[in-house]
């Protein structure tokens, strides 16, 4: 479990981070907290010929709100935001997925880009803010991007991200002070990655009503039958029958309505 | 030393260089010049090698099995009848058998060097249909994992009672099908190896991360073809091991074999990926067990078919034939059962080979007799406390030789099930049951007994025929000049505690503060020979020797003691480390004085033999002792999602005579999580063509912290009335119960759903299907 040899760059800021990238001609990756980068080398699952650390550029961990938007640089860490070191634009919500993210070792080096950048299906940020309707800052040899979360996200391991482009923040729409959120995942045991997991966003005065499932093994999904339904809550049945034609077996289809019988529920209980 | 002996709560010795980060581990040792190894392992179960291309200009830092010259395959022999011994090769040749087989060994001065020269080894398969399954392995047609075997059977064993009879007159005939699933032991260190070769004392070195150390003398020797004092094994630290470091494993011959032949130290550290996929499997049990009872649901027969997937070799020296070999003998636990049939079947498969892992058949006989305990209860619509009260030996047979001619030696087994009961708070749960839970969860309560045979010796593994055959155990123990105490042992403490323990049972003899003995264990050099740790066999053995070594010791001790102070030896005795006369005493510093450095004040009829004496114990009847234990479990059960947290957890339980009550309860607790593990988290699954699907703790779950509910542990000790201070191993039993317990608290829960679950590990997804099957059933009604 030692990884393949490789090349290692410490980028001293983000054009250079671009500039390794882009020079390496499709091979390389990008590092930020390691945290499952590292993991795959070790196995070999990953052989990158080049390695950008992006961990030392502190453009990329800026985090502030602004014009109605939460903005955080790609290399804030889960337990910066489990910590509310950095602002909240969320009631709550980004602080309380963060401190379900594995373990606080983990949560200390992994970033919130590089969970989006390395888009596990079961992980937590890409479901969460799916559901917030955010959208990310890329930048490559071309330029900057944003993207939505919707076009970002294309599949499980999968994202629109170019080989050569950047993920450097992630933009979150400011929740109404009356707005509110819920999110249920199944675990079987504590830090273990989801099996399922339900998530809703409930904004009347923003007009936005938005429902999630993650953990399925495919990119999180937006559910808009679901999402329909927000207004009060909905039992598992139901909940089963929306994702009838969703391609799940049985079991993964009951686990799945229940994770969102009990968002939606939870969005309801004070 | 009054208040260290027997029976003490003393801190482990162990402690102080573990917990500050000091122990010495294989991993810790790099010796300079050291090279490291990584193996080419199969990609593929089943396939015959075509052809093996080394890297060019590497090819004298890659070996093949056609390099290692003079090197045996490992053969492990049984006498039993039926028994089809495999040859288990260093490095495959001609076939792979399963994915992670070694293949090629590649040597660099870094393992990430060795790995990156594993990569660029290639080997041209033809792929064969792998066996991957132990029921589908029986099938006409199958293909074979040893074609001149003729079948996939390594073993059958049967013993066939008339069933019939007993049947024509059962009120119930109830069948419970089981499956344990395969699964790794996971010690917190994986195995390691380093050897040297020692030009002086033409030795080589080998300091691995073994139970055994004397086993894999033996064993290197033997399949290196050099003589046995031509190799020296150490056991440094040692992180675990729970059963997969007791056999020999092939990285380890082809290490020595390289460090022979280089002159140069060489070291494998097995990475976790190599142990979950390639090596410490264990577990995977099938049973159908057919219960006929009476209107009240005691047992009048079993009759049971067990199958065991040993995957596709017999490892050494325990062989294929000790899992079914157990499940057969050991199926009927602490019950009575008047009338038994039972056939096994050991399956070869295309999956690594199955190790003894802590417990061995005893978690899955435990798993499948519990069930069907529970089983019975549910046909004839009694409680399955009762009804397992009922089936217990009671105490007014003991001692008692059950239908598998097992000797319980000693205890009551009732009593612990009651006390179980009372402690978990049994009635109050079914109380709780009656009203709907506020969250939606379903409650339950399980129950599980076992009994655990330990220390077995020579009689049971020569009736095994297997090729080491553990006898008298020997310990050495040496006053030294200063009056402390040296013990010498050819045990393996790896978490055991026994440098403590050990020193206990010395001190509870000589009266010698534990703090002035040392023990030394695990160096073939330094110690007798011991077959080792494993059968929760050491206290009992190890204890045993330096129980009868320290009496003899003491003998000696006192007949200089009393001629230091002109008394007859009758009138002297020992306390405190001095020999006590009628009016005077003698600290042992004197005795060690006198017999080393002033040897003109000996008495003129001195033990010749001195101060130091080695000497053997076994039991008689050396059948091994028998402890038990009553586990109970509250479990909440989530009928949306399957998920099942454990709200309580009990044992009761007896080992007799406590050697160290904290030892006794750390093991239980080590156990019990383990069992938990078993119960609800722990398996390598396979897939139909022989992947193994969990290859990191990514997908391999196993208990953390926040899973273990905080045991709660209560004691009888009914001592054995066999062994030296009526000591019982117990270093097992922890791990017997839980998925059975846990298993029939789930059941209890999903009770008013109609469901049951019968395999482990219990995950949620397999809890859920059978709540969504038995709902399925109640619609299509």
């Amino acid at each position: 479990m030692k990884p393949a040899r490789f090349d290692y760059a410490l980028a001293s800021g983000i054009a250079d981070a671009v500039a390794l990238l882009d020079g390496a001609g499709g091979l390389g990756r990008v590092m930020a907290g390691g945290q499952s980068l590292i993991p795959m080398m070790n196995l070999r699952l990953a052989q990158p010929s080049l390695v950008v650390d992006v961990a030392g550029i502190r453009e990329m961990r800026r985090a502030e709100l602004s014009n109605g938007e939460l903005y955080l640089g790609a290399g804030v860490t889960h337990a910066m935001i489990e910590d509310r070191k950095t602002p909240d634009a969320t009631n709550g919500m980004l602080p309380f997925v963060a401190s379900g993210i594995a373990y606080r070792g983990v949560r200390n080096r992994g970033t919130i880009g590089g969970s989006l950048a390395h888009a596990d299906p079961a992980a937590d940020w890409p479901t969460a803010l799916l559901v917030l309707g955010a959208s990310i800052d890329a930048v490559g040899p071309r330029g900057a991007r944003t993207l939505s979360l919707e076009a970002f996200l294309v599949g499980a391991y999968t994202t629109a991200l170019e080989s050569n482009e950047v993920l450097t923040g992630v933009r979150v729409p400011r929740l109404s002070p009356k707005a509110r959120w819920s999110y249920y995942k199944v675990v079987r045991k504590t830090g273990e990655f989801a099996h399922t997991i339900g998530a809703a966003v409930l904004d009347p005065e923003r007009g936005v009503r938005r429902v999630v499932l993650g953990g399925t093994g495919r990119a999180p999904m937006l559910v808009e039958a679901a999402a329909q339904r927000l207004d009060r809550p909905l039992g598992v049945a139901d909940a089963a029958a929306i994702l009838d034609s969703a391609g799940f077996d049985p079991v993964e289809r009951h686990l799945h309505a229940t994770a969102l019988s009990r968002a939606i529920t939870r969005i309801h209980t004070p | 030393m009054a208040g260290k002996g027997i029976g003490a709560r003393l801190l482990r010795k162990e402690d102080d260089r573990h917990l500050h980060g000091r122990g010495r581990f294989v991993g810790d040792m790099a010796p300079s010049g050291m090279k490291e190894v990584a193996f080419v392992r199969s990609p593929v179960a089943h396939a015959r090698i075509r052809r093996i291309v080394k890297p060019e200009g590497a090819e004298d830092r890659v070996f093949t099995l056609d390099d290692l010259t003079g090197v045996k395959l490992i053969r492990a022999n049984s006498k039993l009848p039926t028994y089809k011994p495999s040859d288990y090769p260093v490095l495959a040749t001609g076939k792979v058998r399963f994915v992670g087989e070694p293949i090629a060994m590649c040597v660099g001065d870094t393992r990430a060097e060795a790995e990156d020269l594993a990569q660029e080894v290639v080997v041209d398969f033809e792929d064969l249909p792998p066996v991957a399954d132990m029921l589908k392995a029986r099938e006409p047609g199958a293909a074979l994992v040893h074609e001149q075997w003729g079948s996939n059977i390594a073993l059958e064993t049967w013993r066939d009672d008339d069933i019939d009879a007993v049947a024509a007159k059962a009120a119930f005939k109830v069948t419970q099908e089981c499956r344990m699933a395969r699964q790794a032991m996971v010690p917190m260190e994986g195995k390691g190896v380093l050897a040297e070769w020692d030009e002086r004392q033409g030795q080589l070195i080998v300091h691995t991360s073994t139970q055994v150390p004397h086993l894999i003398r033996s064993g290197l020797a033997e399949h290196l073809g050099i003589e046995e004092r031509q190799v020296r094994v150490i056991a440094p630290d040692v992180g675990g091991g729970f059963g997969f470091k007791c056999v020999l494993q092939p990285e380890e011959v082809a290490v020595c074999w390289l460090a022979r032949k280089t002159r140069s130290p060489i070291r494998y550290l097995e990475d976790r990926r190599e142990h979950l996929t390639a090596a410490a499997n264990a577990r995977e049990h099938h049973y159908t067990v057919t219960a006929y009872t009476d209107q009240r649901g005691k047992i009048l027969a079993i009759d049971a078919v067990v199958h065991v997937d040993v995957g596709a070799y017999s490892v050494w020296p325990f062989t294929s034939c000790l899992e079914a070999a157990q499940a057969g003998g050991n199926l009927p636990g602490p019950y009575i059962i008047p009338t038994y049939r039972v056939h096994t079947y050991t399956m070869a498969t295309n999956k690594p080979p199955l190790s003894p892992y802590r417990g061995v058949a005893r978690p899955s006989v435990c798993f499948a007799m519990d069930l069907t305990i529970d089983a019975i209860a549910r046909a004839v619509g009694r409680e399955p406390y009762e009804v397992r009260l009922e089936n217990l030996v009671p105490a007014s047979a003991m001692p008692y030789t059950n239908i598998t001619k097992k000797f319980f030696d000693s205890g009551d087994y009732p009593e612990s099930l009651k006390r179980a009961a009372k402690l978990i708070g049994f009635e109050a749960i079914r109380e709780r049951q009656k009203k709907p839970e506020r969250d939606g969860r379903l409650i339950g309560v399980g129950f599980a007994t076992y009994t655990e045979q330990t220390a077995h010796g020579t009689s049971v593994f020569s009736a095994w025929g297997i090729p080491l055959v553990p006898g008298y155990e020997q310990a050495m123990v040496r006053l030294m000049p200063d009056g402390g105490l040296e013990v010498r042992v050819g045990v393996q403490s790896h978490g055991q505690g026994m440098e403590t323990t050990l020193a206990q049972i010395a001190s509870e003899v000589l009266t010698i503060d534990p703090a002035h003995i040392s023990v030394t264990h695990g160096d073939t050099g330094l110690t007798p020979f011991s077959t080792g740790t494993y059968a929760s066999r050491s206290i009992v053995m190890a204890g045993g020797a330096v129980s009868r070594a320290s009496k003899i010791l003491v003998e000696r001790i006192m007949r200089i003691g009393a001629h230091l102070m002109q008394v007859g030896q009758a009138d002297v005795r020992v306390a405190d480390g001095r020999v006590v006369g009628p009016k005077s005493s003698v600290d042992f510093r004197e005795i060690g004085r006198v017999w080393y450095k002033n040897p003109e004040e000996l008495p003129a009829n001195v033990d010749l033999g001195g101060v130091e004496v080695t000497t053997g114990y076994r039991p008689n009847p050396d059948t091994g002792t028998f402890a038990y234990s009553s586990h109970a479990v509250v479990v909440a059960l989530d009928p949306d999602t399957g998920v099942v947290e454990l709200l309580d957890y009990v044992v009761v339980e007896d080992c007799g005579t406590m050697v160290n009550p904290m030892i006794v309860d750390g093991q239980t607790y080590g156990g019990v999580a383990q069992g938990i593990g078993t119960a609800l988290y722990e398996e390598v699954p396979y897939d139909s063509e022989g992947q193994p699907l969990a290859s990191t703790f990514l997908d391999y779950l196993l208990p953390g912290a926040t899973d273990v509910p905080s045991i709660r542990i209560d004691h009888t000790v009914s001592p054995s009335p066999h062994t030296e201070f009526g000591i019982k191993g117990m270093g097992e039993g922890g791990a017997i119960a839980p998925p059975a317990s846990i298993a029939n608290a789930i059941n209890d829960a999903l009770r008013p759903l109609g469901a049951e679950v019968n395999r482990t590990p219990m995950t949620p997804k397999r809890v859920l299907a059978a709540i969504l099957a038995a709902k399925a059933r109640k619609s299509a009604a």
